[in-house]
């Protein structure tokens, strides 16, 4: 589970996230939906730990980040595509973050062998194209079998035989008990994919309910986020 | 799809032998790093036997000729130093590894570890390559240099060191700086340039730049005052005064990047 409370973060005079609050219940996907600029990777990185709040506080399973004792056999993350080193080989990079949580090396071909990378595991990774890029991170995220994920944007890049692999590993990731929380701003992918639906918008929270009841709101799931973002930007401006 | 378990997560937590093994795998699997340190040692070989060709006054410090190459090749490893911890920033890999190892001044702890060896080790075989190429290639009537002789290898062992002590001033810059052109301007700029400035404007530090500590301290069989008025730092001084630089790089790299955004 992961667990948000009162969430601020501003850089500079910028304010990217504000008293920000939010549970993610293991069990199903989660969908983290805002318009972009909205402070959805800003979130992700303060969950992580990447980040410091200026205010507020994240756990992920009752624990801080930080404090966690083998933080990629708890947490898997996607924070943004191209993550590695680009000299380095994808099976070199997975090697390495499993080497720093003492996962073993068969786990890295298994990962490569889930994505579709197996073939190109030991060619430079600065090649790979988005989509590639994209499905490394992905296997860094499974690396460590986490309970926890937490993915941001994984559909940028991938064609559409990509996306639709990814929508089925959330969904069976999630049916295995796991907690899963991805980022999008694509609201017909997230009506496909998630269950439930944390809306921000402006750095605040807009909506904390199910894929079901925020389109009940209007016509449809993207009237319903249109609606509430656009309220959002008429009260900030 | 099917996510076949791992065995269970082993008791205890990841420590500084994780951190190790992470870094270790990072450095070695970059073909740059492999680049950089065999240009270290084919450099301080190719400036050795030609210093030693060349040498025709057997009175001069033999071991400092043949050495001669370190003040040169210290530049690679700095840049290697610097790239360790700035590649991070530039590719987006620091985040993995931050979430992998959360703890930063412990990751920061690891690369130093990991590629001070590295650099020490690379910087050793550099400086008794170079010793002895650089000795053999003295003509017939310049007799060489033995390890044997007062001083000779104390020069050899703390040149070779100089690689080492500089490269960890490069990663405690790239930590502190997080961008390369402008980490390596830096290293640069205070190993080299601000060498040629405070030789023509300020000599009297100039006995503790980093350069002047390789170059005339620790590479050296006896230090040589200039002209009777500058006196260079003793072998050991110098080596404890670079120490010194390196800690103090890498502490303030270590605090700056556990208080700072990654």
């Amino acid at each position: 589970m992961i667990e948000a409370r009162g969430l601020s973060k501003r850089y500079g005079s910028t304010v990217a996230v504000e008293e920000l609050s939010f549970e993610v219940l293991p069990g199903r996907v989660t969908g983290f939906l805002g318009p972009n600029g909205s402070g959805k990777s800003t979130t992700m990185r303060l969950l992580l730990g990447l980040d410091a709040p200026d205010a507020g506080q994240a756990w992920i399973g009752g624990r801080r980040y930080r404090d966690l004792r083998w933080p990629l056999r708890e947490v898997g993350a996607l924070l943004e595509a191209k993550a590695f080193h680009p000299g380095r080989s994808a099976h070199a990079h997975l090697s390495a973050l499993a080497a720093s949580n003492d996962i073993p090396r068969s786990r890295v071909e298994e990962v490569l062998g889930i994505v579709g990378l197996g073939a190109v595991a030991r060619r430079r990774a600065g090649g790979f194209s988005l989509g590639m890029a994209q499905r490394l991170g992905i296997a860094a995220a499974l690396l460590g079998d986490p309970g926890v994920l937490l993915l941001d944007e994984p559909v940028n890049g991938l064609d559409p035989e990509g996306i639709r692999w990814i929508r089925t590993v959330l969904r069976s990731l999630a049916a295995q008990g796991r907690t899963v929380f991805v980022s999008s701003h694509l609201i017909s992918e997230m009506a496909l994919t998630a269950d439930h639906l944390v809306v921000i918008g402006q750095g605040r929270l807009l909506a904390d309910s199910s894929v079901a009841e925020l389109s009940a709101r209007s016509v449809s799931l993207e009237e319903a986020f249109l609606e509430l973002t656009h309220d959002s930007k008429a009260r900030t401006s | 799809m099917t996510t076949t378990a791992i065995s269970p997560a082993p008791r205890g937590r990841y420590r500084f032998p994780q951190a190790v093994r992470m870094e270790w795998i990072k450095l070695r699997s970059l073909r740059s790093t492999w680049w950089a340190l065999a240009v270290t040692v084919a450099g301080a070989v190719g400036i050795a036997v030609a210093v030693g060709v060349n040498t025709r006054d057997a009175a001069a410090d033999l071991t400092n000729n043949a050495l001669a190459g370190i003040a040169l090749g210290l530049l690679v490893t700095g840049v290697l130093g610097v790239l360790v911890m700035t590649g991070e920033y530039s590719s987006g890999m620091i985040r993995a590894t931050l979430a992998a190892i959360p703890n930063r001044p412990l990751v920061l702890a690891a690369k130093a570890a990991v590629f001070g060896v590295v650099a020490l080790a690379v910087g050793e075989a550099a400086a008794f390559i170079a010793f002895f190429a650089g000795s053999a290639a003295l003509p017939e009537e310049v007799p060489a240099p033995a390890l044997g002789q007062p001083g000779v290898l104390r020069a050899v062992v703390l040149g070779g060191a100089g690689y080492c002590l500089i490269g960890l001033i490069g990663l405690g810059l790239g930590a502190i700086i997080r961008h390369t052109p402008a980490a390596i301007a830096v290293l640069v700029g205070g190993v080299y340039v601000v060498a040629q400035l405070v030789a023509a404007f300020a000599p009297a530090i100039m006995p503790y730049l980093p350069i002047a500590i390789v170059a005339n301290s620790l590479s050296v069989v006896q230090p040589v005052p200039i002209e009777g008025q500058l006196h260079f730092l003793s072998p050991w001084a110098g080596l404890g005064v670079l120490c010194g630089y390196a800690a103090v790089t890498l502490v303030a790299g270590a605090w700056l990047l556990a208080r700072r955004d990654a």
